[in-house]
């Protein structure tokens, strides 16, 4: 009899520590949350949004930077979307599983799990020095492209293979080749999984700091073309947060990033379980 | 006849953009290694992999103190991440009710996404304070870094985990409990051994991950090129000593910073290799 | 079935769109040099306030002509200027021999301030003192007479410079190391922001930072006895004095010889004062 409760009691604590493990990291999660809104949240005006950064940020808002981080990563989203949807439907819709197969796959794996300061290495040397791109929206914005190419291949792969085998039968018996299949069936059903993938994908992008610093610049102007230099929000707050310029603009800027992060999880996870519920 | 061509054509367009991303993979490998490589081989490899000194412009370019940082460094947020993280995922997958994971899990991936800069800032703004004030040293140590590192990897290993866990067919752990185990005991003595695949995945990728960190290190290590003899010693990881010095590095300084990178970028191939295969291996059981 | 068929028409248009989009931006980009009308101003971060603050300025006059300004260290500063990536490379150090194929131009000249916490009660610290300590003989602040903690956990000095291709770090080395090398256990720092910041946060910590960006958050200490200010730079009493410098590859473009013209000027030299430096040509306000 103790021995049976012995063990109940074992299991008992064994759950509360799991119960604590989970707290505690929302714990943590809240506190870094918490901290930056704390601070940040009474930073964000509308004309903090909407002005230009004066003395190098100490003063006005971070308007460039958010122009900045929408035209660089809008053009890597532009970029990436379009290879890692082909290379979707290419590996599940014109292929069986080969050598070839494996070998797309392993590579993008292996890209995704490449550090983001070999990526700005890399993207530094080849677009801004031997492309002679310069520092741009356009450098910063294809190294961009080629980090977040794995997170859309593998997301729109998933999508495109969970559409049912009976909509492509479907189409094919009404006499559709295999491309107007792709495009007006299988890609339209897919749609709601590519669609996460891309906003996961955004997500990345716009905290991507290491990448981004070596290869779109620091400029403190609102970019006027892709061959101009761009300002991310996560370089602002990085250049603001390491000089110590001035930690209310800092957290301003910080907690419009988090916000937006939020947002973009958000819809994300929305879109994901619209989905699951479609397909399932 | 017109369309069968169409037909061969989208496929060669297709096939073209899916090798993109292998190729874009070997453009950087090729890029990495050509600027790296020949000063490696002309100074000898010993001089990287064992040196001990950096000092690039003076000739030294020992990278041992970085390579051991790294990986203490990465070990030691595995040690917090592991147990930390296991436990969330079981939590998740065998313990939690339904509407508390499904609060939980976004929240997690909330902490994914949060760039790792502020996390940096966060770890200078009160990480390194209270070592510095409770547990001695400059504040800017392995300590702090492992701390940040192992919060930052949580939600990778957590979700590949809880994956595996998941996966493990359900006749499992009720036939376990059908012999009289509490759900613990089917838990640690069934399912995560069957799941162990998976879970010695999700730590691999988690451990890529800690190596290739560098922003949020670099604002909280200290930098200093020396063997940390104590957690609370400052050190400088690979990925902390290539972005300190890239920006302004010329000739044999930014070959010897591109030898830096062939090391990490051999790593983490390693790393992710042995994670992929890993996981094909655990998928065929 | 209109749905589908709307949600479909919808899709082929955006992938449309999104692919004129990207032959627009891919096939133009290919090769351009791009940086369009700005001028670019890269290098030493030290350089780089008062570069910003003049460019703002200049700005204000020249609606059509944006300067943007990079940081990346003096290194990086010569390397962009030799190879064009900027029309003007921003250095606070003396050309070494190997870059003296520059064009450079003295815009400003600052000091190299030794900074210390406000709680430290030393007020000067002698060249051999400095070097002992950047050396890694002195290691503890009871060894300069400090008696008692300054407010840490021991009186060990937390040392602190910046990385190596500054050139704040090496008219620091120039003007006190000579021919020793700063000890590897130092704390280094990418930016004199973040070094300010640690020596304002720690009371054992010692640095060296640009006399213009000392603030009120650290104490600046008397070397050999000399104060580091305007006057005792001008006079050559202050021994780390150093210059910013601008630097072209040959005879500066006319836009930029206009805003080094600018920057030279009554209005760039009261800029230069603003910012904590001294102007160049004696002109003092």
């Amino acid at each position: 009899m103790t021995r049976w409760i012995n063990v109940e009691v074992r299991h008992r604590i064994i759950v509360a520590g799991l119960w604590s493990a989970a707290a505690a990291t929302l714990a943590v999660l809240a506190l870094i949350i918490g901290i930056v809104l704390w601070n940040g949240l009474p930073m964000i005006t509308w004309s903090f949004l909407l002005e230009a950064p004066k003395e190098m940020g100490r003063a006005g808002g971070i308007f460039p930077a958010i122009v900045g981080t929408v035209a660089v990563t809008l053009l890597a989203i532009i970029v990436a979307t379009p290879i890692g949807v082909g290379s979707a439907v290419y590996l599940t819709e014109y292929t069986s599983e080969s050598f070839l197969t494996r070998v797309i796959r392993f590579g993008a794996e292996c890209l995704s799990g490449i550090p983001s300061i070999i990526f700005g290495l890399f993207g530094f040397i080849f677009f801004v020095i031997q492309l002679r791109m310069g520092w741009s929206v356009m450098s910063g914005g294809l190294t961009l492209a080629v980090m977040i190419l794995p997170t859309i291949m593998r997301t729109a792969e998933e999508a495109v293979k969970s559409v049912p085998e009976s909509y492509r039968e479907a189409s094919f018996s009404t006499g559709a080749t295999r491309w107007q299949t792709v495009t007006q069936v299988v890609l339209p059903a897919a749609l709601p999984g590519i669609v996460t993938g891309i906003v996961l994908g955004i997500g990345r992008g716009v905290g991507e700091t290491a990448a981004v610093i070596f290869t779109a610049g620091s400029s403190l102007h609102i970019p006027t073309s892709v061959f101009s230099p761009a300002r991310t929000m996560a370089v602002h707050f990085y250049i603001l947060a390491r000089e110590g310029l001035s930690m209310p603009h800092a957290y301003g800027t910080a907690a419009v990033l988090v916000i937006l992060i939020l947002a973009i999880n958000v819809t994300a996870n929305w879109l994901m379980l619209r989905f699951r519920a479609k397909t399932s | 006849m017109r369309a069968r061509r169409g037909e061969a054509l989208i496929e060669r367009v297709l096939l073209f953009l899916a090798l993109s991303a292998v190729a874009m993979l070997g453009l950087i490998a090729v890029f990495i290694f050509l600027q790296g490589l020949p000063i490696m081989l002309e100074h000898g490899p010993g001089s990287f992999l064992l040196g001990m000194r950096w000092a690039p412009t003076k000739g030294g370019f020992g990278l041992l103190p970085m390579i051991l940082s790294s990986v203490i460094v990465t070990l030691g947020a595995m040690v917090i991440a592991v147990p930390l993280g296991l436990a969330c995922a079981i939590f998740l997958s065998e313990i939690a009710p339904r509407r508390v994971a499904n609060l939980v899990r976004p929240a997690i991936q909330l902490l994914a996404g949060i760039p790792s800069v502020v996390f940096g800032f966060i770890g200078i703004l009160i990480v390194v304070p209270l070592i510095r004030n409770y547990l001695g040293g400059p504040g800017l140590s392995v300590l702090a870094a492992t701390i940040i590192l192992g919060i930052m990897v949580l939600p990778t290993l957590i979700s590949i985990a809880e994956d595996a866990i998941e996966a493990v067919p359900k006749p499992y752990k009720e036939g376990a409990m059908a012999l009289g185990c509490t759900h613990s005991q089917a838990i640690f003595g069934v399912m995560l051994p069957a799941a162990r695949g998976g879970i010695l995945a999700a730590i691999i990728l988690a451990m890529g991950r800690a190596v290739g960190e560098t922003m949020a290190v670099i604002m909280v290590i200290g930098n200093a090129a020396i063997i940390p003899q104590s957690p609370l010693d400052p050190a400088r990881t690979l990925t902390s000593n290539i972005a300190l010095e890239m920006g302004y590095a010329a000739g044999e300084h930014q070959k010897a910073l591109f030898a830096t990178g062939v090391v990490l970028f051999v790593f983490i191939m390693i790393l992710n290799s042995v994670a992929t295969l890993r996981v094909v291996r655990g998928d065929r059981r | 079935m209109s749905r589908c068929a709307a949600m479909t028409r919808a899709a082929q248009l955006l992938s449309l769109c999104g692919g004129f989009a990207w032959l627009c931006l891919v096939l133009p980009g290919c090769g351009r040099g791009g940086h369009g009308h700005a001028l670019v101003l890269a290098g030493s971060t030290s350089v780089q306030p008062i570069a910003e603050l003049i460019a703002e300025h200049y700005e204000l006059e020249h609606h059509d002509r944006p300067v943007n300004v990079q940081g990346g260290g003096s290194t990086a500063g010569v390397k962009a200027a030799t190879e064009g990536a900027a029309d003007i490379g921003m250095s606070s150090r003396k050309l070494k021999d190997d870059e003296k194929d520059l064009e450079a131009i003295a815009i400003a000249m600052d000091a190299v301030a030794l900074v210390v916490n406000p709680a430290n009660p030393i007020t000067d610290l002698s060249k051999e003192q400095v070097a002992g300590i950047y050396v890694g003989d002195l290691t503890r602040w009871g060894e300069l007479g400090v008696e008692g903690l300054i407010g840490g956990r021991t009186d060990a000095i937390t040392v602190v410079t910046r990385e190596e291709g500054s050139g704040t770090r090496s008219a620091f080395e120039e003007g006190v190391m000579g021919k020793a090398d700063i000890s590897p256990r130092a704390l280094v720092q990418d930016s004199t922001g973040t070094v300010r910041a640690i020596v304002a946060s720690d009371p054992n910590a010692i640095g060296y930072i640009s006399l213009g960006m000392v603030t009120s958050e650290v104490k600046a200490v008397t070397y050999n006895g000399v104060l580091p200010c305007e006057q005792t730079v001008e006079s050559g009493a202050y021994a780390l004095a150093r210059p910013f410098l601008f630097l072209t590859r040959g005879a500066p473009s006319r836009a930029a010889q206009d805003f080094i013209d600018y920057a030279l000027g009554v209005e760039g030299q009261r800029l230069v004062v603003q910012a904590g430096c001294v102007p160049v040509g004696g002109e003092s306000e």
